[in-house]
């Protein structure tokens, strides 16, 4: 029985990470949104570990924010640490991490949900999507409620059929305790998407009373602190720090005892894992030969006990969990408040997507987060962003908001996604990127604010602190490029002091930048500070001066990949005839039927000879038509 | 214009016709023609669209390769629709080998199997009808330059760019894990030995391009220049090894070159012989001009063999040519050992100071001949070439991906050498990994993920 309930231009399912972002940037961009979830108490829940970025992650926080998104502010107002990591490497790589108060992060970004004007936030189980003629119409609850729609996000995250496993138990569960959604798959595999298993895990969170923390290691937040939205160039905030230990002999050889009882080796659980996330059993087996492993213990939050183990996830049972808990120094006495599980849910395989992040074979359909295979919240907020934005652009009938491999980082995560799929959760790294030093954490805005704001999602007030950056940066640049300093003997002595060469003739800041050893602060000391500069403005100029010779080489590079990328595949081509390609890359081209050129030659089994006869074939249709 | 690269190749059938084409084509194709071709007389012109332009390619050390007809075809008017320039010389392999190398240094790479007819089809020059002939055209020429290719690297070569390849992404793998995982406690030795390890790959890369030299050996043979006065049996050495070896002596044909050349073969080797005339004993400007053609014969050849008459002391023009053999690969012949012996083996070491081969022969009596071949085979293929001879690079695209693999070590050390962090310095590994992938063809993404899991305990 179906009833009416009610009808929205964009529905968003799920109110993870990636639902969050899809169902604030519909409803911003001015389109009536609902966004449900299973349980309102579960919206923004950091599931796993209470953190936000971290290398790359960071700079997907940094892309979320400068185009208009929310996790960037929402992580700026709860965090209760902040570091920034990778300082002693490249500008490149610097990367934000900060520990969340779990709670606070939940109830902010609930607050901030409930407050968006036109979005309407629901607590209810999608059980049914209906499509009429290839379109995607509206959506069904457990409860017989029916929601007509024009568009609609997927992000149900980890909650597909989901099961916990913890050593010999298992229950069909979602994440702490929460109900699972077990009817949705059906519905998706009836609208004929494949389905495939995935799996994943998280330590036990412990009581930091019972911890000994005289047998750990501090690890203290940064003294100045860099919040991760571009709004807030600075913050003051009081934080709390982690710890470190680490593993030894007698927890390996608890481990190995009981091999016999971990899921992943008894063959319960038949999910597949991710390489860069294994449980601590996991790595005992693979990398026998290390003797001990590290732990950070993290709190969860400010007004709770509870820490998280990172290092420590496991999905062997309880007894044997709090054994080898227990001979990590400073868990001597440890108590566990909950268990450490591994999780299997239902995902899509994301080649059945297009780069928009809709469905190829439904349209107005989208799907965002841990359903496509990734893992990790900024991961999910990146999709999530993408679909929200795209959902729109599908209403409006305009072009989708796809960004390629050079403009950002949640463009690669896209690409790889969409063109090369998953066969395990898909984490992101900076390796994955081949323009790093054009994706930077620090000129996100610079890439993205632009692009957030022609689609209506980035507002005035954002915009137009973007753009007064953008002078006061400009500006900078020009006035070291025109402030020439001349050999005096306090500048030879200054230079002399930083290990510096001495200059022999007058030579502008611009160029004195360049010096690896000369930072922005020498040339505030040696030309005068420049009026009203922020922090974020500096480290721009800095940045941008400094490697000025390896960001033009790679400009090149992405010049030279933008070329490929721009030459568009029509829709529709079907590879199965067309002579000159190899047999295995027709297959995989009518697979992934790729958007443009560049994108069909990154698909594993397509080679250069292949690409050359497909673009003789394109060109001869054109002609054709 | 629809492509930035400049693409080359030969574009005649291999073998013994009486011309070679080497054909250019994209907008680097005008600048590679002006840098690397002279007409008459030093003097410079324009080239014309569609002329016949005569004049010689010369190498980048100012070495005239070969007498030349030039032909610019400006774009759209050419078979690529681009601007294209074919280059005429002689035929055979040495030339068109010789030149097409010469462009590639000037900018433009090898182009790929079916590339000149694909862009000419891109570009909207060639009709619809023959859409499918090109596209069948591309699919036959990439599998059978993958077959000849494969042939041609043997496990060797392929076995040795694949140890590369594993070096290079292993360090990448370090460098990367560090970045990535910056809290992880790994243990990090890679990363101090970079520098080093850098340099020894790149070493090895110079070595596998060096055989590419050796390779050009084999293709095309050792040129040899016979040096010595006037009748110390200069005439009767070539005759004599001529005869020898039944060679094939090919006169190139229709040339006005100041040389004869003969090739000769020593045990499958070609030799290709330049006799010069002779120095004359007297010490006039005439005389001077003589050792000065002698030495310019000299700097181009790959072995010189100088002929003494050891029935006569030395002269002043003996020493002034035994001075220059010291910095060339050389042998000295001591002819005329059947007549009264004026000058010994011992004056002719103390002379030669080094470590310079001596054979005894006569003429006249037919001795020494053998001994001669043995010393050219010896002194080639011997050790006296270094690095061993599993492997040579013999395939154009794969020098050439060679080379930009090591300008990209060499940025890399580059980049260590002024402290440019590693995450930047990497940039240019993931360069070397591509251009070695683009032999072996393998992607870095895929296979640097898993290196990266398989090598290091990480996670939470």
């Amino acid at each position: 029985m179906e009833l009416f309930a009610g009808e929205y231009e964009v529905i968003v399912i799920g109110g993870g990470h990636a639902g969050c972002e899809a169902a604030l940037a519909a409803s911003r961009m001015g389109y009536s949104t609902a966004i449900f979830a299973t349980n309102l108490d579960n919206i923004a829940l950091l599931a796993c570990n209470p953190s936000i970025g971290g290398t790359s992650k960071g700079h997907l926080v940094r892309e979320v924010d400068a185009l208009g998104g929310q996790m960037g502010l929402n992580i700026d107002d709860s965090f209760i640490q902040i570091r920034m990591l990778n300082t002693g490497k490249g500008p490149a790589v610097h990367s934000l991490r900060a520990q969340a108060d779990k709670n606070d992060y939940h109830r902010i970004m609930k607050a901030t949900l409930e407050n968006q004007p036109g979005l309407s936030v629901i607590q209810g189980e999608i059980t049914e999507i209906k499509v009429k003629s290839g379109r995607v119409v509206g959506v069904v609850t457990d409860l017989g409620d029916y929601f007509a729609c024009r568009s609609a996000v997927v992000a149900t995250g980890v909650y597909l059929k989901s099961r916990i496993i913890i050593g010999e138990y298992s229950v069909n569960s979602g994440p702490s305790g929460f109900f699972p959604a077990n009817s949705l798959s059906n519905s998706l595999k009836d609208l004929g998407f494949t389905l495939q298993r995935f799996k994943t895990g998280t330590p036990a969170r412990i009581d930091g009373a019972t911890i000994n923390y005289d047998r750990m290691h501090v690890q203290p937040g940064d003294e100045v602190i860099i919040p991760f939205s571009f709004l807030n160039d600075t913050l003051a905030r009081e934080q709390i720090p982690c710890w470190l230990t680490y593993t030894n002999e007698k927890t390996h050889d608890i481990i190995r005892a009981n091999l016999h009882r971990a899921p992943m080796y008894s063959g319960e659980i038949e999910g597949i894992g991710a390489r860069y996330c294994p449980s601590v059993e996991d790595k005992v087996v693979r990398f026998a030969d290390k003797k001990s492993h590290q732990i950070f213990i993290e709190p969860e939050g400010r007004h709770t006990n509870e820490m998280y183990p990172q290092g420590l996830s496991t999905s062997m049972p309880m007894d044997i969990q709090r054994a080898m808990y227990r001979t990590v120094p400073g868990l001597e006495n440890v108590r566990i408040m909950r268990p450490a599980y591994a999780i299997e849910y239902d995902c899509i395989d994301s080649k059945e997507l297009k780069l928009s992040l809709e469905s190829k074979s439904i349209e107005g359909l989208f799907f965002a987060g841990q359903i496509n295979g990734s893992s990790g919240y900024e991961e999910a907020a990146g999709q999530g962003l993408i679909a929200g934005i795209n959902a729109v652009q599908y209403i409006r009938d305009k072009e989708p908001v796809i960004l390629d491999r050079s403009q950002g980082y949640i463009g690669v995560l896209v690409d790889d996604l969409v063109t090369k799929g998953t066969d395990e959760p898909y984490r992101m790294m900076t390796s994955r990127a081949e323009y790093r030093l054009l994706l930077r954490q620090d000129n996100a805005d610079m890439r993205l604010t632009k692009i957030g704001y022609d689609v209506g999602l980035v507002d005035e007030n954002r915009y137009d602190w973007f753009m007064r950056k953008y002078e006061r940066v400009e500006g900078e640049v020009n006035r070291l490029k025109d402030l020439i300093i001349s050999p005096t003997r306090e500048v030879l002595e200054y230079l002399e002091g930083r290990g510096s060469s001495a200059i022999k003739s007058g030579i502008s800041l611009y160029e004195l930048l360049k010096r690896p050893e000369i930072a922005y602060k020498d040339i505030e000391s040696l030309g005068g500070e420049a009026e009203g500069l922020l922090r974020q403005d500096k480290e721009q100029v800095e940045v941008s001066i400094k490697y000025e010779g390896y960001i033009d080489k790679q400009l090149r590079q992405a010049q030279q990949f933008k070329r490929l990328e721009s030459k568009r595949i029509p829709v529709g081509i079907d590879y199965t005839n067309i002579s000159g390609i190899r047999l295995e890359a027709r297959q995989k081209l009518n697979l992934v039927r790729p958007e443009s050129i560049g994108q069909a030659s990154r698909i594993s089994g397509v080679s250069p000879a292949d690409i050359s006869v497909l673009m003789v074939f394109l060109e001869k249709r054109r002609r054709e038509n | 214009m629809l492509f930035e690269e400049t693409i080359a190749a030969i574009s005649t059938p291999p073998g013994q016709g009486g011309i070679g084409i080497v054909r250019i084509s994209g907008p680097k194709s005008l600048g590679i023609a002006r840098e690397i071709f002279v007409f008459p007389g030093d003097r410079v012109y324009p080239f014309r669209d569609r002329y016949l332009h005569y004049g010689k390619v010369r190498d980048n050390e100012n070495r005239i390769i070969d007498e030349v007809l030039l032909t610019y075809m400006k774009a759209p008017r050419s078979y690529t629709a681009e601007d294209v320039v074919e280059i005429h010389c002689h035929g055979g392999i040495i030339s068109v080998k010789r030149i097409l190398e010469e462009v590639i240094k000037n900018g433009a790479r090898p182009a790929q199997p079916g590339e000149f007819t694909k862009r000419a089809f891109l570009n909207g020059r060639i009709d619809l009808a023959q859409a499918e002939a090109v596209m069948d055209l591309i699919s036959a020429k990439t599998e059978r330059s993958a077959r000849v290719s494969v042939d041609q690297m043997g496990g060797g070569l392929s076995g040795r760019i694949r140890d590369i390849r594993e070096r290079l992404l292993n360090m990448m793998a370090h460098v990367e894990v560090t970045i990535d995982y910056p809290e992880e406690d790994i243990d990090e030795p890679m990363i101090s030995r970079m520098r080093e390890e850098t340099t020894e790959i790149s070493k090895e890369i110079e070595g596998l391009l060096k055989t590419a030299e050796e390779g050009k050996i084999i293709r095309q043979g050792i040129k040899a220049v016979i040096v010595g006065r006037t009748n110390v049996g200069k005439s009767s050495l070539l005759n004599a090894l001529l005869r020898e070896n039944r060679a094939i002596v090919t006169d190139i044909p229709g040339t006005t070159r100041d040389v004869i050349e003969d090739y000769i073969n020593i045990r499958g080797i070609a030799v290709r012989i330049v006799d010069t005339a002779g120095i004359r004993e007297t010490p006039d400007q005439i005389e001077m001009m003589g050792i000065e053609r002698s030495k310019k014969n000299m700097d181009d050849a790959d072995l010189v063999i100088m002929v003494l008459d050891s029935s006569a002391p030395l002269g002043y023009d003996d020493r002034q040519i035994m001075k220059y053999l010291r910095d060339k690969k050389s042998l000295v012949l001591l002819n005329k050992m059947d007549k009264e012996p004026l000058l010994t083996r011992e004056d002719v070491a103390v002379e030669l100071g080094g470590d310079i081969p001596i054979v005894n022969t006569s003429m006249t009596l037919g001795t020494g001949i053998d001994k001669v071949e043995d010393m050219i085979y010896k002194m080639f293929f011997e050790g006296e070439i270094e690095s061993g001879h599993d492997v040579t690079v013999t395939n154009f695209r794969h020098q050439d991906a060679l080379i930009r693999a090591h300008n990209h070590l060499a940025d890399i050390i580059e980049g260590l050498d002024t402290q440019i962090p590693l995450d930047i310095v990497s940039i240019d590994l993931r360069g070397a990994l591509d251009s070695l992938g683009s032999i072996t063809g393998e992607t870095v993404a895929d296979d640097l993920i898993h290196r990266i899991f398989s090598e290091f305990c990480l996670g939470k």
